[in-house]
């Protein structure tokens, strides 16, 4: 029920929104849970194992229970605290894990049958017949489980991410971190204050009490408006500060469009934030914790604190009469204000036998709430006294067993927290982070006036420690009542008291699982699965390692905690990763040619981030084949032009070059001759192939290194490795010129006819033989020339400024065309090189050596070079290790495919008998039959042999022979033409 | 993880390569032995404490950089190009 | 006791009184046979078999902690046997075989569910290394199937086909792939080894390996020296300080592998699904969230936690692949330190130290390994012999290059496999 002239949503405007289908109607203002107890709504969903009905429990993003999903199709959001959701007209919201409905559960039976379902049951069961796990307890078990449901529709909201940087970061922003927060800003310090609320100032909003002259809530509000002011403050409501990270960065998440609804579709929802601090400043307050009581997990019991701040913030509360359960002075504080309000309070119950208690209600001191009633919300408690038991009606029950200071953050860098007697709970262990500082009720300061205060202390500190000069302040009068505080953790009695209230743990799930010496408090967690439940134990961990203390005869400290990690609340995938949906998940690289390969209507294949042309299919083409052979004949009969650009290009120059070259490629590059280009071999410093490519030299001390596209990257950094950290005293400099020149193969006999006229130069075999080089021009462009193949054809590289690329990529396949020739793709280009038993990645797989490839005379005896002393290890040089042959089929199946092994003939295929391997395959056009590169034992031996080839995925077997990996043209007369 | 480059300043982990301990500095002649190239290449004395190790600073100035770091807390104590390092030493 | 159906019904109606404990906490003997160093899954799985299948009980499994608490308690709880390198092939193929009768061995649900993995392919290029990686699977026994984009459209409906950076071109699927509940792997064990009489020491840190002419003698811990014949050393995460006790440096640098899991959804995820062109790999637990993870953080740590690049990178991976998770929260997230050696694959090998034997470097693939693992080192300890199906997992392969197991083909960088 609303309490007329209460909390600060009176006088806003009227908001209607759906719950369960039924129309429910809330304040401006209102959370979904203000809202629903505000119409006296307190069952809002089920536990998770025995489907329990569960009410509101606290106030915050704490909460376990009441978990509601909002919103429908594909912006479907499972698992939304109510009691953060900000309520709008139009907004849609449903409970979770009931089936048929909230009131009525069809699992609520586990509840009947809970003896049987104790902690850790099902390690003990579920395990006859064998098979049935997966047929049968399995899903079952799958489909109890789980709270709120994805649509599994993809996404369609837009999230973002942001980088931030300040001097100081001032988590929380209740009365300590606006005073920090002021504190620092006025000393001049960049200052982000971040706070989880949409309403900041923390416990001041629940609270009656004053500050200096004003109510708590409207000094939060001025501080907020003159921090506002300020240009050295950034305000960030609805941000929560998720995880502490190395070197003062913070990970934390901003909630951008929940709380309305959505209008600009371009907006993001969520803004996931990487904040970089040089100090923080926790100032994230406490949490209060529950008493476990039996029955203590009916709707309608809720933590003290959560009914004054329904009661203060939204006049709110969630019944007509409200009972009062405590151990410490701080409870007191909520049946006052609801005494004041005019609610009925039947019941203070207080467990300490001198508690200081006064007030216009029944008192019992040295009592325990002993027991509960009501289906589905609370109907009434038991007292247990002295004098005995007395039961009494009631419709909430608040309870307060203590604050938890929120430590959360300091322990994410593996720190433990440090057990204090004095509130009889956690506090964080300074320097934990470094450069974190908590501050207020973090820190275990539970007075207002002790919070403001140490809000200046902790800030005036970390302005000191960054070298300036602190403000002088003093704090603003606030109240500075003393918190006493007697442990009480549980109640004896029988029924079953919860601790987490969402994964359904109770007092005896923990004391069993101690019995079956389950001691270690990780393992205790791990076999009850209490405090792994959405919370993550922020309402429960205490009170059960205290209960896990108490059974196995420790105490607390030694008992220890487990370890809270991040994030601090739980941060949706999207927030993080949205950013990486569809395109965004990778760069993009498209070479000069692309929109001229699309206007050809080629189909485009992903090759490292570039995007190349598979073929260019001509009218009447229908498969990729029918391009391919036709591209493959073109290059061998006339000419084809491929743009070759993505290959990585990297300059070389200085005195140093050659020294350089000879030291990563396996042979020399220093006897290279000005205008000539070398086939290099580059091994990693453990012997294996790294990458192959040509070198050219275009001048006595500048080179120009051709990488593979795959390895482009990764070949930079390693000669900025050798120039570094091997040899800083060579004078010698690289730059990756990849981006900068349009490359493009010009291969078939009628490349030279091709290229006159459109290169100034004359190109015959004396000024241009085989692997020659040099400037070249092209009219006024400047370009490069290279004589070089890839196909086995006479073949050219022509590179021009990038900016040429498109133009003259046009010019070559149009001059083609005219010679029967034209562009050919991807597909050509691979058959080509098979053909003439090219190698690529898909035979430098990272585990091939120079001798596996045939190349081990490449690695030049007359000097050092990387890879070189590891590549002689004994089983990088023994004869029967896979090495490179050619296949061809000979038997009736034709096929030949990548990736099948290779037996002899009449030897069973399975692994003991594995002589290799295909590595590349295609049909050739040229030679008429399918051929394929691979890897056979001791394979250069065999050329004749007779192998099967077994493909057990797709079911094929094919006879081959092993053949050169040169399969046309092996003298190479072709290129030499 | 932010990183003291020391051409660049203070940069966040993800301009960085990181490749491993900087014994890879100090690369053995080829014939020092099987022993020698192992443990330069493979055998580690993996400290769980301060370590040495080389980042490179790809998305940033391209330098190679020494960092000692301790493995347990992931803070830095010092940070040198490579190439220092080297020219130091040789 | 024996664990059944029949026993949570005596015990449900007797106010669940009679549960014991499922190992005992005795204290430590001055003298075993055999000590093994590391309670984790490696090293309880090695104790049980070393009692089961060689009889040997006067064992002592030290561990400075919790059993459990290591990188078997942190893992996200996939079991698959899809190795291509001959090595990896058998190994993880006996080991699957373990695990398949591992429930009914235990008599302890360890929730082993073989509910399908599949590894996506994006290019002609991976799916001929599926290719090549499937065959080796199936050359070795097990079961390995090619999928095509329009399998996966049936199996995986939600996966981006339509509009991904990389499309899905298809998958390798392996059936008998699953996940199993990784805590209850440890606790199966333990109960196991117990049963059959070995002593479980917990919160007993090894400081010192005795070793007098070459042979092994013992250990000095925290609660005083205890002297073995044998000691064998099973230490994930710490392979590197343990093994120094006895003047070893290891070919292995730690590196922190994160994973994460969200709060729980109801079913939506009923495979293991790998993404090919970013790290990213997905299941989702029984209790509902999705559990996954993707590569390391890259750089040497003990610090079992990790950082936000790598943490953004999986998210964008997931959302790259399926777009449909976007709204499920990430509840926690933790690291696990793990052994890297320089080919990615695993030791398990005799040590120059008489008597002292080493299990490590199993890189982020540990978990599916613990009953192979524990089979394979207790028949070294027990034979002094290698197990038929870990023979390839020798210490001195680096030096050598003999039967390097790299089947990524990143080179002898520690943290690239």
């Amino acid at each position: 029920m609303r309490i007329s002239g209460k909390g600060l949503v009176k006088n806003a405007t009227q908001i209607a929104f759906e719950f369960d289908g039924a129309q429910v109607h809330g304040m401006a203002g209102d959370t979904v849970a203000s809202a629903l107890l505000a119409n006296d709504i307190r069952l809002v969903g089920r536990s998770f194992k025995y489907h329990r009905p569960r009410g509101i429990l606290t106030a915050g993003s704490e909460e376990p229970n009441a978990l509601i999903t909002v919103g429908r199709g594909a912006a479907q959001d499972p698992n939304v605290r109510a009691t953060q959701q900000e309520i709008y007209d139009g907004l849609q919201t449903a409970s979770q894990n009931r089936w048929p409905s909230l009131k009525y559960d069809v699992l609520s039976v586990n509840n009947l049958v809970s003896p049987f379902l104790g902690a850790g049951f099902y390690y003990k069961t579920f395990m006859w017949p064998e098979k049935f796990w997966e047929k049968l307890y399995e899903p079952f078990i799958r489909h109890a489980a789980g709270l709120g449901a994805l649509s599994m529709q993809a996404n369609t909201d837009k999230y973002d991410r942001a980088f931030a940087y300040c001097d100081v970061l001032v988590v929380g922003a209740g009365p300590t971190g606006l005073m920090a927060a002021k504190t620092a800003a006025l000393a001049g310090l960049d200052v982000i204050l971040a706070d989880e609320d949409f309403l900041l100032g923390g416990r001041l909003n629940g609270e009656t009490y004053d500050i200096d002259d004003q109510s708590g809530s409207a000094w939060a509000a001025q501080m907020v408006h003159d921090l506002s002011q300020l240009d050295n403050v950034r305000i960030m409501a609805r941000t929560t500060v998720t995880g502490a990270y190395d070197q003062g960065v913070y990970g934390a998440l901003q909630r951008v469009g929940h709380h309305g609804p959505r209008r600009n579709p371009d907006a993001p929802l969520e803004c996931f934030w990487r904040i970089t601090a040089k100090r923080t400043i926790l100032a994230a307050g406490a949490l209060e914790r529950m008493i476990a009581f039996p029955n203590n997990d009916r709707p309608g019991i809720m933590t003290a604190s959560a009914v004054r701040t329904y009661l203060n913030r939204y006049g709110v509360v969630g019944g007509q009469t409200v009972a009062i359960f405590g151990n410490n002075d701080n409870a007191l504080r909520t049946a006052q204000d609801l005494s004041d309000a005019g609610v009925h309070i039947t019941a203070y119950i207080d467990s300490r036998h001198d508690a200081n208690v006064t007030g216009d209600f029944p008192i019992y001191r040295g009592a325990t709430v002993c027991d509960t009633a009501g289906a589905l919300g609370l109907t009434s408690i038991t007292i247990q006294h002295a004098g005995g038991t007395d039961k009494i009606a009631t419709d909430i029950l608040g309870v307060s067993g203590g604050w938890n200071p929120t430590v959360h953050l300091t322990c994410h860098m593996n720190g433990r927290p440090t057990w204090s007697d004095d509130i009889a709970s956690f506090v964080p262990t300074p320097g934990a982070i470094p450069g974190l500082t908590a501050a207020g009720s973090a820190a275990g300061h539970m007075s207002t006036q002790d919070c403001l205060q140490s809000g200046i202390d902790v800030a005036s500190a970390v302005i000191a420690d960054l070298g300036r000069t602190a403000p002088q302040l003093s704090a603003p009068r606030a109240e500075g009542a003393s918190y006493q505080i007697s442990p009480l953790w549980a109640v004896a009695g029988k029924g079953r008291a919860w601790l987490d209230f969402q994964n359904d743990v109770t007092v005896k799930d923990i004391k069993q699982a101690a019995q079956e010496n389950f001691r270690s408090v990780e393992h205790m967690k791990r076999y009850t699965t209490q405090g792994m439940a959405t919370d993550q134990g922020k309402n429960s961990n205490v009170a059960a390692l205290a209960i896990l203390a108490d059974v196995t005869g420790r105490g607390i400290p030694e008992t220890g905690t487990t370890t809270f990690r991040p994030p601090f609340a739980p941060v949706s995938i999207a927030a993080m990763g949205q950013v990486g949906q569809d395109k965004g998940f990778a760069p993009e690289r498209f070479t000069t040619s692309h929109q001229a390969s699309v206007d050809r209507g080629a189909p485009f294949i992903e090759a490292g981030l570039w995007h190349r042309p598979s073929y260019f299919p001509i009218a009447g083409e229908t498969t990729w084949r029918q391009s391919c052979d036709r591209e493959v004949q073109m290059v061998r009969n006339a000419v084809g032009i491929c743009d070759v650009s993505t290959l990585g290009k990297i300059d070389i120059q200085g005195p140093d070059a050659a020294k350089l070259l000879d030291f990563v490629y396996t042979n020399t590059f220093s006897t290279l001759k000005i205008g000539r280009t070398r086939y290099g071999l580059m091994l990693r410093e453990d012997g294996h192939v790294l990458d192959d490519g040509t070198t050219a030299r275009l001048g006595e001390t500048h080179y120009v290194m051709t990488t593979t596209t795959a390895a482009a990257g990764l070949v930079m950094r390693h000669l900025d490795f050798v120039m570094q950290a091997l040899h800083p005293e060579w004078d010698v400099h690289i730059q990756s010129v990849t981006d900068h020149w349009a490359q493009f193969a010009i291969a078939g006999p009628k490349a030279r006819e091709l290229l006159r006229g459109v290169v100034d130069q004359p190109l015959d075999n004396e000024t241009w033989p085989f692997m020659a080089c040099g400037p070249v021009t092209l009219g006024s462009v400047q370009g490069r020339l290279f004589r070089i193949s890839f196909s086995g054809e006479l073949g050219f590289e022509l590179a021009v400024p990038a900016r040429y690329g498109d133009a003259l990529f046009r010019e070559l396949c149009a001059r083609a065309e005219t010679l029967g020739g034209g562009p050919y793709g991807m597909e050509a280009l691979n058959v080509l090189r098979i053909e003439k038993g090219f190698i690529t990645h898909a035979e430098i797989n990272g585990r091939t050596t120079a001798f596996d490839i045939g190349m081990e005379k490449m690695i030049s005896p007359k000097k050092d070079c990387i890879g070189k002393t590891m590549a002689a290890r004994p089983g990088l040089t023994d004869p029967m290790r896979p090495r490179l042959v050619g296949l061809k089929p000979v038997g009736d199946v034709k096929q030949i495919l990548a990736g099948a092994h290779l037996f002899n003939p009449d030897d069973e295929a399975v692994r003991v008998n594995d002589q290799g391997y295909i590595t590349s395959a295609c049909y050739s056009p040229t030679l008429g039959h399918s051929i394929g590169l691979g890897f056979l034992k001791n394979g250069p031996d065999r050329i004749g042999d007779r192998v099967k080839m077994v493909d057990h995925l797709r079911d094929v077997e094919t006879l081959c022979e092993v053949i050169h990996p040169i399969a046309f043209d092996p003298e190479g007369g072709r290129l030499r033409g | 993880m932010r990183i003291k480059c020391p051409i660049c300043g203070d940069r966040d982990m993800r301009e960085f390569y990181y490749q491993g301990a900087a014994v890879m500095l100090d690369r053995p002649a080829p014939g020092a032995g099987d022993q020698v190239w192992d443990d330069y290449l493979h055998n580690r004395d993996n400290p769980a404490g301060d370590t040495r190790e080389l980042w490179h600073h790809g998305a940033g100035c391209s330098e190679w950089v020494v960092v000692t770091r301790n493995t347990l807390t992931h803070q830095i104590s010092h940070t040198a190009l490579a190439r220092d390092v080297k020219g130091a030493s040789s | 006791m024996r664990f059944s159906a029949l026993k949570i019904l005596q015990q449900g109606l007797t106010g669940n009184k009679g549960w014991t404990h499922h190992w005992r906490d005795p204290q430590p003997k001055s003298e075993y046979d055999i000590v093994i160093i590391g309670g984790g899954g490696h090293g309880l799985a090695t104790a049980y078999y070393l009692a089961k299948r060689h009889g040997l009980t006067n064992i002592a499994v030290l561990e400075k902690g919790y059993i459990g608490g290591g990188n078997v308690g942190r893992n996200t709880t996939i079991v698959r046997a899809n190795y291509g390198m001959p090595g990896n092939s058998e190994f993880y193929s006996h080991s699957l075989k373990l695990w398949e009768g591992l429930e009914q061995d235990l008599n302890y649900n360890v929730m082993h569910s073989q509910r399908g993995i599949i590894n996506l392919f994006h290019s002609d290029g991976q799916r001929d290394a599926f290719a090549w990686r499937g065959n080796a699977i199936r050359n070795q026994g097990d079961d390995a199937e090619l999928l095509d984009r329009n399998d996966l459209r049936k199996m995986l409906p939600y996966l981006n086909f339509d509009n991904a950076r990389f499309p899905v071109r298809g998958g390798l699927l392996q059936r008998r792939g699953g996940t199993a509940r990784h805590d209850a792997v440890v606790w199966g064990l333990a109960r196991g080894a117990d049963q059959r009489g070995v002593d479980i020491i917990q919160n007993c840190e090894v400081t010192g390996i005795d070793i007098e002419n070459g042979k092994v003698k013992g250990v000095q811990t925290s609660r005083g020296a205890i002297r073995a014949k044998k000691v064998g050393i099973v230490v994930a995460g710490r392979s590197g300080q343990v093994a120094a006790m006895a003047g070893m440096r290891l070919p292995i640098e730690s590196h922190i592998l994160q994973a994460f899991v969200t709060e729980g959804i109801k079913p939506a995820i009923d495979h293991v699904v790998s993404f090919g062109m970013g790290h990213f790999y997905i299941s989702q637990s029984d209790k509902g969230g999705l559990v996954f993870g993707g590569d390391l953080d890259f750089y040497a740590s003990y610090a079992s936690r990790g950082n936000l690049p790598m943490m953004e990178h999986v998210m964008e991976a997931g959302m790259a692949l399926m777009p449909a998770i976007g709204k499920a929260k990430v509840l926690r997230s933790w690291g696990g330190i793990m052994d890297m050696t320089p080919d990615g694959s695993p030791i398990i090998d005799k040590t120059h130290v008489d008597g002292l034997f080493i299990d490590c470097g199993w890189c982020y693939g540990g978990f599916k390994a613990v009953p192979g693992s524990g089979d394979c080192f207790a028949h070294l300890i027990a034979t002094d012999t290698p197990h038929p199906a870990a023979a390839r997992f020798r210490l001195d392969r680096f030096k050598t290059g003999v039967g390097l197991m790299d089947e990524e083909g990143t080179g002898s960088q520690h943290n690239l496999h």
